[in-house]
């Protein structure tokens, strides 16, 4: 699985069926990518 | 999997800003970046509200049938992290 | 060179895109004033005294219009002690009616039950906690008699008015790299989150980094902690030298200075990342013509970090790729080469690049608005010293054959 892929799924009680990525080959291409707003280095 | 005939909308705490690569999505809520890679994504994720179903948002941004996985695996993603959620 | 492929999509990883920066912040770091209670040893932006020509209320705001108007997404307010500011509570406000979310950091001086209550009934606003030991003992040794107790009682009063979530933020030293378990047991108790950060040469920190930063073998065991531990830790991706290790740490592993963040100072002065509060990395100041969105959008600086470096002595390195040569500002206040190595750089070629710094060659901090002191220093200021005995080792010495 790629590194750059950083997409975050929740606890399963929260996330429906429909959400979840079937095709491997989609998630290498994804055309969104995630990341926590505290995940850039340079803000204390 | 992702109901792409279903209604869907921006979640009202997400803040959208166009970018060259495409969009930045940020949630006040759960704090999380989502960073769409197309314009044309952004095009569909603000076709949302106003079209009866996803695949109408789709259709009407100009996504080729070819590419109707790749979008569905991007609205999953969103949906995944409540940046789009159904509409009521 | 396109950034974009035949469909329309971004074609190049994010890192990539972004190391050519973009037209706002995604979020800064605001030093509201110099202004502190405390006097940390290790305090990145040298704080302690107010300084004379500090924004107003009224540029404070603008400055908060022009966040809006450029859709920065949130601001960490720092300082100093931001919350000394008589007009701090106006400010937060203020940002918050428009559309600018705040996280602050304080020490917990005037954290109160009533504030805290405010605080958690406010939905755009997060708090964040200093504190760099887990015991009264550590933690005061570096941020001064009576610290803990303070943060502590904040950390109490956010809890009882039920802030969830609320952060503890610690710089890891090596006084406190053997407490990160403790750190973790203190911010479930509270019901807070961890966020572990690095110590850089930067300020105060300058005097103390030799005998404060983490020798390899805690760096190394950080790094592993981090990869066990770390799914609900928060490091504001300032450990991604570490990727040279192996596995990244969740983050986007590059160097955000003028790229995606930046720092204002409290008299309006831009910088390219909060520790590196020098004259070479000052980009302009908010006062000028066009504001903040001119600094940011146009300045010399900030179009030299968004040229594409390529990596400089680091690119042989197979590492490169994970680490990006690691933090501008460790290298830079450690007199080392912009385009070489970090210094705690994981293969250990920045300890090789160190020994061939000149004594008396690495550059000051550009401003020091640290408080006067009568009485005894409490820990003894640096000078270069011949490195531990534990740094003397090769970086691998002791260490499994790494895998994968």
């Amino acid at each position: 699985m790629s590194e750059d892929i950083a997409v975050e799924v929740e606890p399963a009680a929260q996330v429906e069926d429909e959400t979840r990525i079937e095709d491997e080959a989609l998630l290498e291409d994804l055309l969104v990518e995630e990341v926590s707003i505290d995940g850039m280095c340079g803000v204390y | 999997m992702f109901d792409l005939d279903g209604a869907w909308q921006l979640d009202e705490r997400v803040s959208v800003r166009p970018e060259r690569f495409g969009a930045l999505l940020y949630h006040f809520g759960t704090r999380r970046l989502s960073f769409l890679k197309s314009s044309t994504l952004l095009d569909v994720v603000r076709r949302l509200p106003e079209q009866p179903s996803a695949r109408a948002a789709c259709a009407h941004a100009g996504v080729p049938d070819s590419e109707l996985p790749r979008y569905r695996a991007a609205l999953a993603a969103l949906a995944a992290s409540r940046m789009i959620r159904r509409r009521t | 060179m396109s950034l974009v492929d035949a469909s329309g999509a971004a074609c190049k990883p994010l890192i990539e895109q972004f190391q050519y920066g973009l037209d706002a912040p995604i979020c800064l770091t605001w030093e509201l004033t110099y202004a502190c209670n405390l006097s940390c040893v290790h305090c990145l932006s040298s704080s302690g005294r107010r300084d004379p020509g500090e924004l107003t209320t009224a540029e404070c705001r603008a400055l908060v219009d022009e966040f809006e108007r450029m859709q920065v997404f949130y601001v960490n307010i720092g300082g100093g002690e931001p919350t000394v500011r008589p007009d701090f509570w106006d400010l937060v406000d203020y940002a918050t009616a428009h559309h600018v979310g705040v996280k602050f950091s304080t020490n917990g001086v005037k954290i109160t039950d009533a504030v805290a209550r405010r605080l958690a009934a406010s939905d755009y606003v997060d708090v964040q906690i200093s504190l760099d030991g887990a015991t009264e003992a550590v933690n005061d040794a570096i941020r001064g008699p009576g610290s803990y107790r303070t943060a502590v009682r904040a950390m109490e009063h956010l809890a009882a008015a039920g802030f969830r979530g609320f952060k503890i933020s610690v710089v890891v030293t090596r006084r406190n790299a053997g407490q990160l378990d403790a750190f973790q047991a203190m911010a479930d108790l509270y019901g807070a989150q961890l966020r572990l950060t690095r110590l850089r040469p930067s300020g105060r920190g300058a005097d103390v980094w030799d005998e404060l930063h983490p020798t390899d073998a805690q760096q190394r065991a950080l790094y592993e902690w981090l990869l066990r531990h770390g799914e609900n830790v928060l490091t504001g991706d300032s450990f991604f030298h570490l990727a040279g290790y192996g596995t990244s740490l969740p983050g986007l592993n590059l160097c955000g200075a003028g790229r995606v963040v930046c720092l204002i100072d409290p008299v309006g002065d831009v910088y390219a990342c909060p520790f590196a509060i020098h004259d070479s990395f000052l980009a302009g100041n908010v006062r000028q013509d066009g504001g903040f969105a001119r600094v940011w959008r146009s300045s010399e600086l900030f179009a030299e970090l968004r040229r594409p470096s390529g990596g400089g002595a680091c690119s042989a390195c197979s590492a490169y790729d994970a680490c990006r040569g690691g933090c501008m500002a460790a290298k830079f206040f450690t007199g080392l080469p912009l385009d070489g190595p970090d210094p705690e750089c994981v293969r250990g070629h920045g300890r090789t690049a160190l020994d061939a710094v000149a004594t008396g060659s690495v550059p000051k901090p550009s401003r020091d608005h640290s408080h006067r002191r009568a009485g005894p220093v409490p820990v003894t200021i640096g000078r270069r010293r011949p490195p531990d005995r534990a740094c003397d080792e090769s970086p691998l010495a002791g260490m499994a054959r790494p895998g994968r």
